[in-house]
């Protein structure tokens, strides 16, 4: 019964996204589609962060290396999308087991200033290798290099209705892979040393293996949303590395709420058309973030999906 | 020129630099030691230091020294106001509990920063050095002011010391710092004092920032490069040891004067980065530090 109401509400959340392709305008259908991509890096840090209680503040740097594993393929190598992809989800994944395998050492406040300097230096070799990254200016991909080939068909990804689809279809299996997860004995086991990590440890779990899992599922999840930013929107550039998006997709599951499966996408949308409405009064956008993120944690420091889970639907994941 | 006075001209700067971050990295062990308050808008007050030193500056006519001190005495003051308030407002209500407290100031960075760029703009600009004289040495002349900004800061330091072990304000300090409760228990005010070390901590980042402007101009991204290093000291130092940041400052500030001048600056601040990830990993007390409590 538990089981069947959380997957019909996310069977209809996928459906909603699907139908809302031929109902949106063209201006919010591109908000949506890049919105979906960047709920999927936030779904990501939830893991990691909601699940399993690492604050990290570097994750910008797993989103980048799929990114740049991606772009940086396609654009010097000529590689075709789908080599592509598994080049930029290797990268990721591979700099998540190492970066994992250090950092984890530490714990608390040593271990965000450890991912922070991780991802800084990170930034800096995107910078150092502007040769082939062309740093803050970045790469913009070729049109004509961003088709995806199915069998039978092939689809250009700079496409409006292929883009959306395929954002969706990246949504779609994040949002499966986190909610099989943390329904599986192995996502208890992380909340469960979230909780209380000596308990666990006395109970004879190895709780170095399962938060180095975590790391590495969730810089995995992040650097698909990397390298899928990478072909659907055709920018590689160093401004995806920087401190900046290690805070935001914090920003983004603070406001829909940590630890709740539908709630770092939540959290995405409203902060986008947040900072879409206010700049249309004011340019002053990093005051609105700095501000929700004070208000968040002073007044709301479980977020909508949160607060939505405590008050009225206890059984959301 | 020959490599000798090369390498003299490099630790030069290279002191100029430890100097600054010296005070900056002090305000920062300071706020950790005694609250365990990671802030991360540090590097923000420092540029809330540089750029209220420009305004200070920028009101008074006259030989530039009025203009200069005006801004050394009232620049700290507000930015110490700023902190006041943002501690009793925001951090003193999150219990200071680390990951709220960074997720807080993280914010309150972003804030100050857009404020900075919608009041001051995207420009960098310059205080007037208070005196204008250069030291003639035999291969180089070497500017009197960067001389005095090394033994201003050193005053500085040897002030927050004297503050800390031989006055009443200090012995309070220190004994929140050991022990919050049993503080509290013996009847000292440790709101009060909590929020006193923050202000003092960003009062340190502001004087850091109004020494530095005539040097380096006044501007509203200036603040992360210098949180970031001060971050690396604070941490070689040992989080919450006065005596370790002191001497790590030094060791960062050469050592970023000598390698950038010989090598690309991006690699120095790339290698040294990692370096201090790596410490931290693997000698998580630091270099100087006792085992955390």
């Amino acid at each position: 019964m538990r089981d069947a109401r959380s997957l019909w509400l996310h069977a209809a959340v996928i459906l909603l996204l699907f139908a809302l392709n031929f109902l949106l305008p063209e201006y919010h259908r591109g908000i949506f589609s890049r919105v979906m991509v960047l709920a999927v890096f936030a779904m990501g840090y939830n893991l990691a962060f909601g699940y399993t209680g690492l604050l990290s503040l570097g994750h910008a740097m797993f989103f980048a290396a799929g990114l740049y594993g991606t772009g940086l393929t396609i654009y010097h190598l000529g590689w075709s999308v789908w080599p592509a992809l598994g080049a930029g989800l290797l990268a990721g994944t591979l700099l998540a087991l190492v970066i994992g395998f250090l950092a984890l050492r530490t714990t608390g406040v040593a271990f965000m200033i450890v991912t922070l300097m991780f991802a800084q230096v990170f930034y800096l070799t995107t910078l150092y290798f502007t040769t082939y990254t062309r740093g803050e200016e970045g790469l913009v991909l070729p049109q004509a290099m961003r088709t995806l080939a199915l069998p039978g068909a092939s689809f250009s990804l700079t496409d409006p209705t292929t883009r959306y689809m395929a954002a969706l279809a990246l949504l779609t299996i994040a949002l499966g892979l986190t909610l099989f997860l943390v329904r599986s004995p192995y996502g208890r086991a992380l909340i469960a040393i979230r909780e209380n990590e000596e308990r666990m440890r006395m109970l004879g779990y190895d709780v170095f293996a399962n938060k180095l899992g975590s790391v590495v599922i969730s810089g995995l999840i992040c650097a698909a949303a990397g390298a899928a930013y990478a072909v659907l929107f055709g920018y590689v550039g160093s401004g995806f590395a920087s401190i900046q998006y290690s805070i935001l997709p914090l920003l983004w599951v603070l406001l829909g709420g940590a630890a709740t499966t539908l709630g770092p996408f939540v959290g995405t949308l409203f902060m986008f058309y947040i900072i879409d409405t206010a700049s249309d009064y004011t340019t002053a956008y990093l005051l609105v973030v700095g501000l929700a993120l004070i208000l968040l944690i002073l007044y709301f420091p479980k977020g909508i999906a949160g607060t939505v889970r405590e008050r009225w639907l206890p059984w959301l994941p | 020129m020959a490599f000798g006075p090369y390498l003299l001209l490099a630790t030069l700067e290279g002191l100029v630099t430890a100097a600054v971050l010296a005070l900056m990295a002090l305000g920062l062990s300071l706020v950790f030691g005694v609250m365990r308050v990671v802030n991360v808008a540090h590097g923000e007050f420092y540029m809330l230091g540089a750029v209220l030193a420009w305004w200070f500056a920028s009101l008074v006519s006259g030989h530039p020294a009025i203009g200069f001190l005006l801004a050394l005495i009232l620049s700290p003051l507000v930015v110490a106001a700023v902190a006041f308030i943002a501690e009793r407002l925001v951090l003193s209500r999150l219990n200071y509990e680390p990951e709220a407290t960074i997720v807080a100031t993280i914010g309150l960075l972003y804030i100050l920063q857009q404020l900075a760029l919608t009041f001051y703009g995207p420009e960098a600009r310059p205080v007037q050095a208070p005196f204008d004289m250069r030291i003639s040495l035999p291969w180089f002349g070497y500017s009197a002011y960067k001389l005095a900004v090394i033994a201003a800061s050193a005053l500085m330091m040897l002030a927050t010391w004297v503050l800390l072990t031989r006055t009443k304000i200090g012995l309070v300090m220190r004994a929140t710092q050991f022990d919050r409760e049993t503080a509290q228990a013996f009847g000292i005010p440790v709101d009060r004092v909590y929020a006193g070390v923050f202000a003092l901590g960003a009062a340190l980042a502001a004087v850091a920032a109004v020494l530095i402007v005539p040097i380096q101009q006044a501007h509203y991204l200036m603040g992360l490069d210098p949180l970031l290093l001060s971050f690396i000291v604070v941490i070689i130092g040992g989080l919450g040891s006065l005596r370790g940041t002191v001497v790590a400052a030094i060791l960062i500030g050469l050592s970023d004067g000598i390698i950038s001048m010989f090598f690309s600056p991006t690699l120095a601040k790339m290698l040294a980065t990692l370096l201090v990830a790596l410490v931290l990993v693997f000698r998580p007390q630091g270099l100087f530090g006792t085992v955390a409590r």
